[in-house]
């Protein structure tokens, strides 16, 4: 009988402390934990949104060869109008 | 007695089994509400990323075609600068544009990193500086990139008129001053006699 009371005394005032403080332990981590993926979804959802510039991309490259294509172009004309210079300036 | 004993003991043990197991089901509950949170929260990153991926996928291939072509073009006009211009201009008229940049000479020709280059700012005029960096950069007229503009835009044309030498676009620095004409001129021509006096006349002919 007295075993069965040192028992219980046990269990309420070591078992049950000792399992409430490792799912208190437990509890507080997964909370913690929440905030943080959700801002973590949010920057990811941001930096998501920032790249959506990334397709005007496809007209800078159309508008650089044009760009480029033209400056051909004129880098032609002006090797035909202006004259060179002389050979040992340009060495 | 014994058997009240006992009874009470076996309250107690049931008791705190019964607690235990309340405060079991109410952490562990509040654990998986979290973690369903978490998942819930890992699934939106995971959307985001995956768009961030989506999105920056091509950007290493056109980036990369964007500057072959800026490439290109760098070559062509430095070729052609220095074609025409010789590689001394061609450095001189660089440096004049961005100081400093000739000793890390033009890419298409190494060589030119030990040129030393033509003052180009003594052989050209500001004007035609300015006129050679606009193709080069916007806006106009700026003196460095980092420098402040040689013209005010919003300033009137005394700042533009400064870009060109002064005998183009500016007064001489003393002009003559106009004569003073009347009787009380400092200077005064020599008055003849013959004018206002009468009219010689010539003997007539007669036939």
């Amino acid at each position: 009988m007295t075993l069965w009371w040192i028992g219980n005394a046990v269990l309420l005032l070591v078992v049950l402390p000792v399992v409430v403080y490792l799912l208190r332990g437990v509890l507080e981590a997964a909370t913690s934990i929440v905030p943080t993926v959700q801002g973590i979804a949010s920057m990811a959802a941001a930096g998501s949104k920032d790249l959506d510039a990334t397709a005007l991309l496809l007209t800078t490259r159309d508008q650089i060869e044009q760009t480029v294509a033209g400056l051909a172009d004129y880098g032609g004309s002006l090797d035909v109008v202006l004259d060179d210079a002389e050979q040992e300036d340009r060495q | 007695m014994i058997v009240f004993a006992v009874a009470a003991a076996a309250v107690v043990m049931i008791a705190a089994v019964v607690l235990i197991v309340l405060a079991l089901v109410f952490y562990l509950v509040s654990t998986v509400i979290a973690l369903r949170k978490i998942t819930a929260g890992l699934d939106d990153v995971i959307a985001g990323v995956s768009e961030i991926v989506e999105k920056s996928a091509p950007v290493n291939e056109v980036v990369a075609d964007i500057n072959a072509q800026l490439d290109t073009g760098v070559d062509l006009l430095e070729g052609l600068l220095v074609q025409k211009a010789g590689m001394r201009d061609a450095a001189g008229l660089v440096d004049g544009l961005y100081p400093g940049a000739a000793t890390a000479g033009l890419r298409a020709f190494p060589e030119s990193a030990g040129v030393v280059p033509t003052r180009i700012g003594e052989v050209y005029t500001r004007g035609a500086l300015t006129l050679a960096r606009l193709g080069r950069e916007a806006p106009i007229a700026a003196l460095s990139p980092a420098g402040a503009v040689l013209r005010n835009v919003e300033g009137g044309s005394l700042a533009a008129r400064q870009l060109y030498p002064d005998v183009r676009h500016t007064a001489p620095e003393k002009l003559p001053t106009s004569p003073v004409i009347g009787a009380d001129a400092p200077v005064r021509y020599e008055q003849r006699d013959d004018i206002g006096a009468p009219r010689k006349r010539r003997p007539s002919r007669r036939p």
